[in-house]
This record gives C-alpha cells, sequence and structure tokens, in this order.
C-alpha cells in the first residue's frame, strides 16, 4: 500500500518566478526567503518521495470563468506551464502519475466529493514553482498529480471543507496498491491582499496561527467562515485553503520538523513548512 | 425527514471589509468581458494587438464605456467596481510593466516607497 510519509506547505507568488530566473537566491531581499528551502530539501533527498499530490489554486492560465471548479483533479501523463501574461519564464514539463490520478478520483467520488477531471491541464506557478523550491533538481523527475481548489470566485469552499478534501485524498492515497511513498503540498499564502485600498494588508498573527494550527488546533481554523478569512487573511490569503486541505490529508501522527516565516516576498507573507507524518500508534488495549 | 430536510438558516449579511472587493456573484457576472479579455492576455500576441490599439481590443471583447475608459486611464480601483478580478488584473498590470509594489502603491494612494515600508512594518506587528 502506498503511504503518505509527509506534507509540505510554501508561498507561490510569481516574483518567486521571476527571482530564479534572475539567479537573485542569495541577494538580502531573497535569501531569507529561499534559504527556507534548504531543510525541507535535505529531508526530501533523504526521504525519496516516489510521488507528489500538489493542492494548488490556478490564477487564469488553465482555468477562466466561463466554467470555474470548486475542485479538479489532473488526470494527465503530463502537464504544462505556458505563458501567464506576467512575464516569468515557461518552466519545463511536469510528468503526472495517471493512475494515481484516477485512483484518487475514483475514491473521490466515492466519498461523495466530485471533482472536475482533467485529461489535460495546464499548471501554472502556484505548481511549478513549489515543486522546484522543494525538488530542485528532480522536480520534473517526480511524478505529481494536481489539485485546484477555487479561490478565485466566491462563493469559496469552506476551510472545513477543505480539510475534508484533504482526508478523502489522504484515505484515497492511503488505499492505493502499489508500494510507494507520497508527499502532500499545499501551496500559497499566507496572508496577502493585492487589491483595493487594503493592498499590502498582512496578519502575522493569523499567520502563526494558521502555522500552529497545522500540528495543533486545526478544528479551531475549520469554523472560519471564507468571508472572515479574507478579512483575517486578505484576499488572496484565502489561499491557506490549500494548506488546511494538505494537512487534512495527513492522517497519522504530525510532526512539525521545520517551518520558516519570513516578509514580505513580493506583497506576501511567505511561509514553509515540512510536516512528517508518522503511522498512528496502535492504542494499548 | 421534515426535520432532516428543514432548510438552513438565511446566510447573515455580510458586513464589508475595508477596501476589500470581494469577487462574487456580482463582479462575476459585472466583470465577465474585462476579465476575459485580461485572461487573453495570456497570449504574448494578444498583448502585442491590445498594445497596438487599446480601444478598440476593448471593443472587440465587449466592454463597456466605464471598463474601457478604466482601462485607458490604468485606473485599477475602477476596474475593481467594474467586476475586474486581481488575479486577471494581474496580467494587464504585466502589460504595463508594473510589479505587486506599484500596483499596491496606486490604488492605496501611496508612493511605491511607501508602500513597501508599509509592507515591511508588518514585520513588527
Amino acid at each position: 500500500m502506498a503511504t503518505i510519509i509527509g506534507g509540505l506547505a510554501a508561498s507561490h507568488v510569481p516574483a518567486i518566478g521571476g527571482a530564479m530566473a534572475k539567479g537573485l537566491q542569495q541577494d538580502p531581499y531573497w535569501a531569507p526567503f529561499f534559504d527556507g528551502f534548504n531543510a525541507p530539501c535535505r529531508w526530501l533527498e533523504a526521504a525519496k518521495p516516489d510521488a507528489a499530490v500538489v493542492i494548488y489554486n490556478d490564477h487564469g492560465l488553465n482555468f477562466f470563468l466561463d466554467k470555474m471548479p470548486t475542485f479538479a483533479v489532473g488526470a494527465a501523463p503530463e502537464y504544462r506551464n505556458d505563458d501567464e501574461g506576467w512575464g516569468i519564464p515557461v518552466s519545463a514539463p511536469f510528468p503526472g502519475d495517471a493512475k494515481l490520478s484516477w485512483h484518487i478520483i475514483e475514491t473521490l467520488v466515492g466519498d461523495e466529493f466530485d471533482p472536475v477531471t482533467c485529461q489535460e491541464m495546464l499548471v501554472d506557478h502556484a505548481f511549478s514553482l513549489p515543486m522546484q523550491l522543494f525538488f530542485r533538481d528532480r522536480a520534473h523527475s517526480i511524478p505529481t498529480v494536481p489539485v485546484v481548489v477555487n479561490t478565485v470566485q466566491h462563493p469559496l469552499p469552506s476551510l472545513r471543507r477543505c480539510f475534508k478534501l484533504g482526508q478523502a485524498i489522504g484515505r484515497a492515497i492511503e488505499s492505493y496498491p502499489e508500494d510507494m511513498k507520497v508527499v502532500v503540498i499545499g501551496t500559497g499564502g499566507l496572508s496577502h491582499q493585492l487589491e483595493g485600498e487594503r493592498a499590502g494588508f498582512i496578519n502575522t498573527a493569523f499567520d502563526r496561527r494558521c502555522m500552529d494550527a497545522m500540528t495543533g488546533d486545526i478544528d479551531g481554523i475549520l469554523g472560519i467562515d471564507p468571508h472572515e478569512l479574507v478579512e483575517l487573511a486578505g484576499s488572496q490569503g484565502v489561499e491557506v485553503m490549500n494548506w488546511v486541505a494538505m494537512r487534512g490529508a495527513l492522517l497519522g501522527d504530525v510532526h512539525e520538523l521545520h517551518r520558516n516565516y519570513h516578509l514580505p516576498i513580493s506583497n506576501t507573507a511567505s511561509g514553509i513548512m515540512l510536516l512528517e507524518n508518522r503511522p498512528k500508534l496502535a492504542r494499548a488495549a | 425527514m421534515s426535520q432532516a430536510l428543514a432548510r438552513e438558516p438565511a446566510p447573515r449579511a455580510k458586513r464589508e471589509i475595508f477596501g476589500t472587493p470581494i469577487f462574487g456573484p456580482e463582479s462575476a457576472q459585472k466583470g465577465y468581458a474585462l476579465n476575459k479579455m485580461c485572461f487573453s492576455f495570456n497570449s504574448a500576441a494578444a498583448r502585442a494587438e491590445f498594445i497596438r490599439d487599446e480601444a478598440a481590443y476593448c471593443a472587440r471583447y465587449g466592454l463597456t464605456a466605464a471598463q474601457t475608459e478604466a482601462i485607458l486611464k490604468r485606473d485599477l480601483l475602477k476596474l475593481l467596481d467594474q467586476g475586474g478580478n486581481a488575479y486577471y488584473l494581474a496580467k494587464f498590470a504585466g502589460i504595463l510593466g508594473l510589479n505587486m509594489q506599484d500596483i499596491g502603491a496606486l490604488q492605496t494612494g501611496m508612493s511605491v516607497e511607501q508602500f513597501k515600508a508599509k509592507l515591511l512594518a508588518a514585520r513588527d506587528s
């Protein structure tokens, strides 16, 4: 059976791609962000996962408002990136694990989730940047399953719904009859807002609460409704929904191995986390 | 049975959040053409065509007079008011060569340096 060995989370602002293209990883502005990936990268090199399920939101590369799924799952052998209109380089394609995708889709639908299934799907910077940041040289060789959550158009799914989606993804992976190790990645956030007179809004206290909740009081944040989440995290800070879905997929005992919190990168407070998912210890009879 | 099917109480009216447009059903409809035009800016050919004749490009996508005027004047707050979505408008900002700090400054009435200072100050909050 497949096992989920851990969960990872990282911000995904396009400016990271610009910084990478210009080789600014050790620039004083960017180093505190990029250095935050050293520990998770070392862990991934040692743990050697066989596949990555990446939960993110599309920013108008693959999906437009004509057909906007609340949840979508990729089911393709390969995922391409493309021109997103804001000048960051187009990345090389990413391999997909279509067999694992279809197993997840079948399990989700059986579990009363009804995602859109995509045999062709462009993946944007919210997928490509975290893959490159976490996997470096292996970013384009590890098989992936992209999962897209709507953070663009209200009504948004609630945090509790995203958590339950994650739990269903976790059950799907753990019932997959291949002997393989899987990591689940949630991308986006943390607090930021691009538009309106409140542009530039950042809420460090809420960000820390969300990071603490990954191994602590997760239930304490699941009751926050989407409107309240906009108020607390900013219009685009709602992307923490993807973190919550990732956390839902970790069904074992979850331990924080690493965190990095730094701001600002572009207009965003950046959070990076590595969570280990250990098998639940059998309770004493 | 009847209890199980009892209706949920009507959602409470959502309080307004200062300076924060919510992109929901109203904006999604009002801004559809505008956002569709911005979505087209994923293509380099479309960006070039827009630059050649902005008003004609807006007309082709069926933008209203108010939306077209806001595009021509680079009036971001007006574009939001006209149903523009931040993720799509960012592609328009890309054409203008503006980064997110430029955009932030324009919307908040600050200089870019002031806006950057505001972001830095959040570290101490």
